[in-house]
C-alpha cells in the first residue's frame, strides 16, 4: 500500500498569510474579521469579512510584472500559498525554464475562482461595448480553472493539474482526490488545496440568502460564532491553502521532512434526500462520508483525538454535532475534542477545507488545540460537548485527526490525517 | 515626442513580457514573438496598452505593423505625427 504524507504547506488567511504567522494567530486565537465599508456600501445585510492582507513588500516575493498583471485575487492567494509549499516543502524555484515535473501534479480547486475577474472587468467592458478592450488576461482570469492553470505553469508541474469544484467541501475534496492519485500510484506529489477570491460577487447571493450573519456589524471578530446558541449565519472570507501531498517512497528517497501522515479519504453527496436539499446535509450522507475514510483509513471512530469541524455558525453546527456523533458511534460526553477554525477566519468557502486541512496539520504537529472563538455560549442542543470545546489556546497530543467539510449540493468528504510516526 | 522617446516608451509597455535576459540587446529588427519571446497571447495586450499610452487607436491590420520593434515604433510616430 502506497502511504501519503504532508511534506509542505503554505497558507494564505484572513488572520495570518504563511505558517508560522498562522501557526502564532491560531494559538492566540487571533481573529481575522473586520468590517468591510465595499460590503456596507453595497447593500450587503452582513458588513464583515475575513479578507487576507498581502502587502506590496511580501507580493514583490512572487509576483513578477507579467503576473501582477495577470492575476486575480484567487490566483495571488494560490500563488502565494502553493510557491510557500513548493519551497518548505524542499524545492527550490519556481524558475521560468525549470524543466517540466512529470510527477508533480496539482488539484485546486475554487468555487468561483475567476468571479472578482468576472465581475469588476468582463461583464461592465462586455455591457459597454468594449469587447475589444477584454485583452489576452481576461481568459486566464475568468476561467474556473485560473488558480490551477498558473500554478501549474509556474512550478512547471507535469501531472494532473485541475481545479475541482464541491462548494464549501472543495478543499477538502482535493486534498482526499490527492491522496488517492497518490495511493493509487498515478503520480509521486500533488499540490493539493483551494483558494477563494475575496468578492462581493461571490458573497451578494449568499448574503440574499441570509447565510451570512448580519447580528455582528459592530463587532467584527465576535461576528464568527460556531457552535454558539447566539450563532446567526456566516461571515463570508478569502484565503487560500495548499499542502504537499507525497508518496512515502518519493519523502524518503528525497529526504523529505515530513509533517504527518494522511490515512484516508473519502467525498460522496447525500442525494438531496432524507432531509438533504441544495443548501442542507442528508445526515446519512455525511455519516456514511465519515465512515468510509475511516474505513479507508483503517482507523477505529475510537481513535479519533480530534475533530476540525465544518462548523459554520450558522443552525446547521449542532446538526452537524450530532451526525458526526452517530458517525463514531460515540456520545456528545465522549465525542473527540473539536474546534471551529471558522470562528477566527470565517468561511472562506471553496478554500475554506484547505485552509483548515492546515490548521489540522499544524496542531497535530505542534500539540496544541486552537480555541474555538465565541462559543462561551454553547448551544443548547449540544451542551454536553462543552469540555471538548477548548476556549482558549491548550496544549494537546494528538494522534489522529478528521477534518471533515460539507456544502451546497448536499456534498460531503472526509480526511484523516495522523501525526507522523515511522 | 520624437522617435527616440517614442521606442523607449514603447519599450516600457512590452518589457513586463518579455523573457530575454538582456533588455538592452533589443533591436530595431527584433522580432517581438520569435526572438523576444513574447508570448503571441499578450501580444494584443501590448496593442491595447500602446492604444492607451499613445492616444491612438490601431486596427486589426494595422497590428501586422507589430511583428518587429523598429516598424512598431514608425508606426506609432507616424500615427502621433498625423495626431
Amino acid at each position: 500500500m502506497n502511504r501519503v504524507v504532508v511534506t509542505g504547506m503554505g497558507i494564505v488567511a484572513p488572520n495570518a498569510v504563511g505558517l508560522e504567522a498562522y501557526r502564532r494567530a491560531l494559538c492566540e486565537g487571533k481573529s481575522g474579521i473586520t468590517f468591510s465599508t465595499q460590503m456596507k456600501e453595497s447593500g450587503f445585510g452582513c458588513h464583515v469579512a475575513g479578507i487576507p492582507d498581502i502587502s506590496e513588500q511580501v507580493a514583490n516575493g512572487y509576483f513578477n510584472d507579467e503576473l501582477r498583471k495577470n492575476t486575480n485575487s484567487s490566483m495571488k492567494y494560490a500563488v502565494i500559498a502553493s510557491v510557500d509549499c513548493w519551497r518548505d516543502a524542499g524545492f527550490s524555484g519556481p524558475q521560468a525554464d525549470s524543466p517540466v515535473d512529470w510527477q508533480t501534479a496539482a488539484v485546486i480547486g475554487t468555487s468561483l475562482g475567476g468571479i472578482d475577474t468576472i465581475g469588476e472587468f468582463v461583464v461592465p467592458e462586455t455591457n459597454s461595448g468594449r469587447v475589444r478592450r477584454l485583452g489576452s488576461s481576461a481568459a486566464e482570469r475568468a476561467m474556473s480553472s485560473c488558480a490551477s492553470a498558473c500554478v501549474g505553469g509556474l512550478l512547471g508541474l507535469g501531472g494532473q493539474v485541475t481545479t475541482n469544484s464541491s462548494a464549501c467541501s472543495t478543499g477538502t475534496e482535493a486534498i482526499a482526490n490527492a491522496f488517492w492519485m497518490i495511493r493509487e500510484r498515478r503520480v509521486d506529489r500533488v499540490l493539493a488545496g483551494s483558494s477563494e477570491a475575496p468578492s462581493i460577487y461571490l458573497w451578494a447571493f449568499l448574503d440574499s440568502l441570509r447565510v451570512m450573519t448580519r447580528n455582528s456589524n459592530d463587532q467584527p471578530k465576535a461576528a464568527s460564532r460556531p457552535l454558539s446558541r447566539t450563532a446567526a449565519g456566516f461571515v463570508p472570507a478569502g484565503g487560500a491553502g495548499i499542502l504537499m501531498l507525497e508518496s512515502l517512497e518519493s519523502a524518503h528517497a528525497r529526504k523529505a521532512r515530513i509533517y504527518a501522515e494522511i490515512l484516508g479519504g473519502h467525498s460522496n453527496c447525500g442525494g438531496q434526500r432524507n432531509g438533504g436539499s441544495i443548501t442542507a446535509s442528508n445526515p446519512e450522507g455525511i455519516q456514511r462520508c465519515v465512515g468510509e475514510a475511516l474505513e479507508a483509513a483503517k482507523t477505529k471512530p475510537s481513535s479519533i483525538d480530534y475533530i476540525n469541524g465544518h462548523l459554520t455558525g450558522t443552525g446547521g453546527d449542532a446538526k452537524e454535532v450530532r451526525c458526526l456523533s452517530a458517525a463514531l458511534g460515540r456520545a456528545l460526553h465522549d465525542m473527540p475534542c473539536i474546534n471551529a477554525t471558522k470562528s477566527m477566519i470565517g468561511h472562506g468557502l471553496g478554500a475554506s477545507g484547505s485552509m483548515e486541512c492546515v490548521a489540522t496539520v499544524l496542531q497535530l504537529m505542534h500539540g496544541f488545540l486552537h480555541p474555538s472563538l465565541n462559543c462561551e455560549d454553547l448551544h443548547p442542543e449540544i451542551s454536553e460537548l462543552h469540555p471538548k470545546v477548548p476556549q482558549t489556546g491548550v496544549a494537546f497530543k494528538c494522534d489522529v485527526a478528521l477534518k471533515t467539510s460539507f456544502g451546497f449540493g448536499d456534498v460531503n468528504s472526509c480526511v484523516v490525517f495522523r501525526r507522523w510516526q515511522e | 515626442m520624437n522617435r527616440d522617446e517614442v521606442r523607449k516608451v514603447f519599450l516600457e509597455i512590452i518589457k513586463p513580457y518579455l523573457r530575454v535576459q538582456d533588455p538592452n540587446a533589443i533591436a530595431d529588427s527584433s522580432l517581438l514573438v520569435d526572438d523576444l519571446k513574447l508570448n503571441s497571447a499578450r501580444f494584443v495586450d501590448v496593442i491595447l496598452e500602446t492604444e492607451d499610452r499613445f492616444s491612438i487607436s490601431v486596427n486589426d491590420q494595422e497590428m501586422e505593423r507589430f511583428e518587429r520593434v523598429g516598424d512598431a515604433v514608425d508606426f506609432i510616430c507616424e500615427r502621433t505625427v498625423a495626431a
